[in-house]
């Protein structure tokens, strides 16, 4: 990546180019450890810096390589507030996601006018209709006396804030007017209803999802390879070649095939969590890869054979010696499954096959801009990409810096 | 080596195996059976169908019996060469996607041509002026392509397309060809329009392409051969070319297997998007009306060719990595 360069580096540290970039070593491993173990012993003569190091725990060590990669510390500020957007959905939408009405089809995006002859006072213009009699289709023209001000944290529909603490407040409200029949920040939908709300929402749906997937994930890899890792032999051989198998076909038919067996006359929360769970199930390779990579490593460890002498179980060993010690690997593969997963529900539902409206995810509300006449004549429904691609690559560079931290090598 | 093709081809026919069965379950999966959803679309067009005569297709299709049975049934069906019947388009399975599984193959292959044409270049150009500005233009537009779902990719290229250049970029042939037999302008036609879905559903691959090769010419570089070689008066290009490049793109080469079934997985999405003629939007019609056995067959054709085309890299691999054939 762009930043592996860092410039803050101390002079007296080896300038080794190697430095976070554990997939060089897929030409030559070994030349590669014999050097960074030769450059770190020239490293280590008598700095202050070096015996910090010495004493810092493993979680501190990953903190200071990963505060050094600028663009993952970036990507980890988005995703954080990506989920805050998760937590506090119903605050900043400001209606129902499933308010519709037909008299407002397919509005565009109202143009937010921060000033008002020099103050500020935030405020949009109303959008008056008609139809073009050559197109038969609605369009819509703001109208410059119609002036909507927009006030901050004001009244709306009731929710419960963190799903227990009932109130009223939202973002942004009108003053004397009902919001949801007024203002339109990204436009409508078809069916007239408030996209900038649809979004909210949907963030809620697509990210969670995603989440809960990485937990099957997890689970499945954490077994599948802490297993395969650490008996080897023919539980290996069985789990690389499921392993193999699925790395060897198409996901996405499979994914399809299985999604659309899901019965159409589910509850949403039931569809919900078997589209989940069918992502997970095709999902946890990865995951098991590193595990399993990492295990096989360590279960060579003095401390292995010391523990099986002291007699404990091989459960307690591989769960409560040898999975902390590769959590930091789980995490960074963590941060790259989740965007993997989001793609999934987003491409899945886009089709029409993971979660169907009423439930609104970014897939779902994508389903719009389905064709060239959607998005060339609405290209407003196009923007629940913006989005999808913004948290991949805040994702994808944030699991980037964790696994180069999470790298042993790394400092 | 002998010994290595023989246990990779069993491999693969052991993956085919277990394809098989996965294609099979989708077509079990859903609830009822294919007689049912086959009766109630006969109704639904207002043609009555009597008991006897579900019995006798239940009995045709063996649906009365256990799964290991109906899969033997089926299996045994395939390989003669009979897929089944499409319930929705009424005509046999083959006759249904025959032409849109050779031009997916085409599409694929495309996109496989266009990731290789544009990542090789590329990563080697980033490895030997790493830091340049090239070099970081190249590494973040590559990890962007990796980052972009390439459905929306596609979707962004036909607004782009239809917003500043008026064109419509979908389908893979002009309206006029659509219907006609192969001719040589319908040939000429197809290879005007393959570049848009070949970069579409080639840039997530190529992106990664030029990671792996970058870093693995990275390590080339820093090793003593290629001192010696350029103290020796080897001219830059030829010593760059000749060696570590050479001995990079072994670990690329093996990526190659891993690259299909991606490709070809996202084609399915890719197809739909750009309205392309490939088994993609057929499959995706063919779920949402439970026409398994169309369903089923396209998973399992799918699965089969992408499982032969990592046999046929992994082959590639033979040849031009001596590493590999040493080993045996």
């Amino acid at each position: 990546m762009a930043d592996k360069e860092d410039l803050s580096r101390k002079p007296d540290e080896p300038r080794d180019p190697d430095i976070a970039r554990p997939e060089a070593t897929v030409g030559a491993g070994a030349d590669y450890n014999a050097d960074t173990e030769a450059a770190r012993q020239i490293g280590t003569e008598g700095s202050e810096a070096e015996d910090r190091v010495a004493v810092a725990t493993q979680f501190q060590l990953m903190w200071w390589r990963f505060r050094r990669h600028r663009l993952a510390m970036i990507g980890g500020i988005v995703v954080l507030c990506f989920y805050m957007v998760v937590v506090f959905a119903d605050f900043l939408a400001y209606t129902s996601p499933q308010a519709s009405e037909a008299e407002r089809s397919l509005m565009p995006p109202q143009r937010v006018y921060l000033f008002d002859d020099g103050s500020f006072n935030p405020h949009v213009f109303g959008l008056d209709s008609r139809r073009n009699p050559q197109t038969f289709q609605r369009e819509y023209f703001a109208n410059p006396d119609d002036k909507i001000e927009l006030e901050f944290f004001a009244e709306g529909f009731e929710y419960n804030l963190l799903g227990f603490i009932p109130t009223n407040r939202h973002l942004i409200g009108t003053r004397d007017r009902e919001i949801g029949e007024s203002v339109f920040l990204l436009g409508t939908d078809v069916q007239g209803r408030d996209m900038w709300s649809r979004l909210m929402y949907a963030t809620r749906i697509s990210l969670t999802i995603g989440l809960i997937a990485v937990v099957i994930s997890i689970i499945l890899g954490v077994v599948m390879g802490g297993l395969s890792g650490f008996y080897g032999g023919w539980v290996d051989m069985v789990v690389q070649r499921v392993m193999e198998l699925l790395y060897s076909i198409p996901t996405i038919p499979l994914w399809m095939g299985l999604a659309a067996a899901v019965p159409d006359h589910w509850s949403i929360l039931r569809i919900y969590f078997a589209i989940t769970l069918i992502i997970a199930l095709i999902g946890w390779t990865e995951l098991a890869r590193v595990v399993r990579g990492r295990l096989l490593a360590l279960r060579e460890e003095d401390f292995v054979m010391a523990a099986n002498l002291a007699g404990a179980s091989q459960f307690r060993i591989i769960f409560v010696h040898l999975i902390p010690l590769v959590l930091s690997h789980i995490i960074a593969a963590i941060s790259l499954a989740l965007p993997a997963m989001i793609v999934a529900e987003t491409s899945l539902s886009f089709l029409g096959l993971g979660l169907r409206p009423p439930a609104v995810s970014w897939g779902v509300l994508l389903q719009g801009a389905q064709n060239i006449q959607a998005v060339a004549i609405t290209p407003w429904l196009l923007l629940p990409a913006i989005p999808v691609i913004v948290v991949i690559l805040a994702f994808s560079f944030l699991g980037d810096g964790l696994r180069d931290a999470a790298d042993p090598y790394g400092m | 080596m002998l010994g290595y093709i023989i246990r990779r081809a069993m491999f693969s026919l052991v993956t085919i195996f277990l394809v098989s069965i996965l294609s099979f379950a989708i077509i079990q999966l859903p609830p009822g059976d294919y007689v049912d959803s086959y009766i109630a679309q006969l109704q639904a067009t207002g043609t009555p169908v009597s008991e006897a005569e579900a019995e006798n297709l239940r009995a045709r299709y063996g649906l009365d019996e256990p799964f290991v049975v109906q899969y033997g049934l089926w299996m045994r069906q395939v390989l003669r060469g009979n897929l089944g019947t499409s319930m929705q388009w009424q005509r046999p399975v083959r006759e249904v996607i025959g032409d849109r599984l050779a031009l997916t193959v085409v599409v694929s292959l495309a996109a496989l041509v266009f990731t290789w044409m544009i990542a090789l270049p590329i990563g080697i150009f980033s490895a030997v002026r790493q830091y340049s500005i090239a070099d970081y233009i190249a590494t973040t537009i590559g990890f962007m392509g990796l980052a972009v779902p390439n459905f929306l990719f596609a979707l962004v290229i036909m607004y782009i397309g239809w917003s500043v250049f008026g064109l419509n970029v979908g389908g893979l042939f002009s309206a006029e060809y659509e219907l006609q037999g192969w001719s040589f302008g319908k040939f000429v036609n197809l290879l005007t329009h393959l570049p848009v879905p070949a970069i579409v559903l080639g840039t997530a691959a190529t992106a990664q392409g030029i990671r792996v090769l970058r870093n693995n010419l990275l390590d080339e570089l820093r090793k003593p051969y290629v001192v010696t070689a350029r103290a020796k008066g080897l001219s830059e290009t030829r010593l760059i070319l000749k060696y570590p490049v050479r001995v990079a793109l072994n670990p690329l080469a093996s990526t190659i297997g891993y690259m299909l079934p991606f490709i070809v997985s996202g084609s399915v999405i890719v197809s739909i998007v750009l309205s392309l003629p490939t088994v993609g939007p057929v499959l995706l019609t063919s779920l949402v009306s439970q026409d398994m056995f169309l369903a089923g067959a396209i998973v399992l054709l799918l699965g089969v060719m992408t499982i032969i085309g990592t046999f046929l890299s992994d082959m590639i691999l033979l040849l031009i990595d001596p590493r590999i054939r040493m080993e045996e």
